[in-house]
């Protein structure tokens, strides 16, 4: 004979263990997963100097800012409050040549940080702070008044972005270590 | 026979649970997603340093981070603050430039990412920098956490 006929069995693949294998890698993942944001302060070091000097930079467009080891901020070698700094900096960068002893222009205005061996990080970083805030503040008034928008709702290298950053250049200097 | 009959709505009384692989996929490819299955194993202690004006770094694959802290020893004690790059830490801090002029050539627009401990003194941070300008890598960030 040739029936072959056989018990028919279902032609679906049974589903109902889905369910558990996907919990299964999903109890993994959940394990594993680690969501940590990245956040912090953006900084470009200078590069090595080549034997070529540097350009002069006049006295009155560089605001020099030590931090020394007893964690004192000293601005222009006069101490100040780390809270003042944000206003200090604004005021330097924002003169336009108003003040004979600042700057010039914001174009011109660089900010020099020196640092000591022994100086404690995190005030380092609360001053960092302090002058990355200043120029946000800056920037942020620059394009409330020019486009009517927060600076951080620009877009990223859009043309408005790449404005307000041309009128407020970060010019942030970090000082060459003392010898030895 | 009991007079009292309880009554029983009609209605299935089970939830249905057909949807269910459907919502548990979803969570596993959102997490799928989220995960950084290589953690590095940290030597160092480290706790960051809170400030306010931070930015995010977008992108995850341009960072390399250097971990700076005191030494982890066992227990509860630390011990000299130390370098650790990747898995290992850098007994000797010339050895950076290198390592990082490799990393460099792997990704020209690499960020390093500066882990530091807030309690760290400025010296070694300054020694890294150093190595850091010397092999080409200028673009860093100082990590910390969100001012509350």
């Amino acid at each position: 004979m040739l029936n072959k006929k056989r018990g028919r069995e279902s032609a679906e693949i049974d589903g109902s263990s889905l369910a558990d294998i996907a919990f299964l890698l999903l109890i993994f993942f959940l394990v594993v997963t680690t969501i940590d944001v990245d956040t912090g302060i953006g900084l470009v070091l200078p590069p090595i100097p080549d034997d070529i000097e540097p350009p002069p930079v006049r006295e009155r467009n560089l605001m020099n800012i030590l931090v020394n080891a007893q964690g004192m901020v000293l601005i222009n070698e006069q101490p100040a409050a780390v809270a003042s700094v944000r206003e200090r900096v604004k005021e330097f960068i924002d003169n336009n040549g108003a003040d004979p002893n600042l700057s010039e222009s914001p174009n011109d205005a660089i900010v020099s940080i020196k640092t000591d061996r022994r100086t404690p990080y995190n005030v380092y970083i609360d001053m960092l702070d302090e002058v990355m805030g200043a120029y946000a503040e800056l920037r942020h008034a620059a394009s409330m008044d020019r486009f009517g928008v927060p600076y951080s709702s620009l877009e990223d290298n859009s043309v408005e972005q790449d404005e307000i950053q041309e009128m407020y250049p970060k010019k942030i200097s970090i000082a060459e270590p003392d010898e030895g | 026979m009991s007079k009292f009959k309880k009554k029983q709505a009609n209605t299935s009384q089970s939830v249905p649970t057909s949807a269910m692989p459907d919502v548990v996929f979803m969570l596993l490819i959102f997490f799928m997603v989220t995960t950084v299955l290589r953690e590095v194993e940290l030597q160092v202690q480290i706790s960051y340093a809170d400030a306010e004006n931070i930015e995010k770094i977008e992108q995850k694959r341009l960072v390399s981070y250097i971990y700076i802290g005191p030494e982890r020893l066992g227990g509860n004690r630390v011990g000299e603050t130390k370098v650790q790059i990747d898995d290992a830490l850098v007994e000797d801090v010339n050895a950076i430039r290198n390592i990082m002029y490799d990393k460099l050539m792997e990704q020209p627009r690499l960020i390093v990412s500066l882990r530091v401990d807030e309690d760290s003194e400025f010296g070694i941070i300054t020694d890294v920098q150093q190595e850091l300008r010397h092999a080409g890598t200028l673009r860093i960030n100082y990590s910390t956490r969100r001012e509350i």
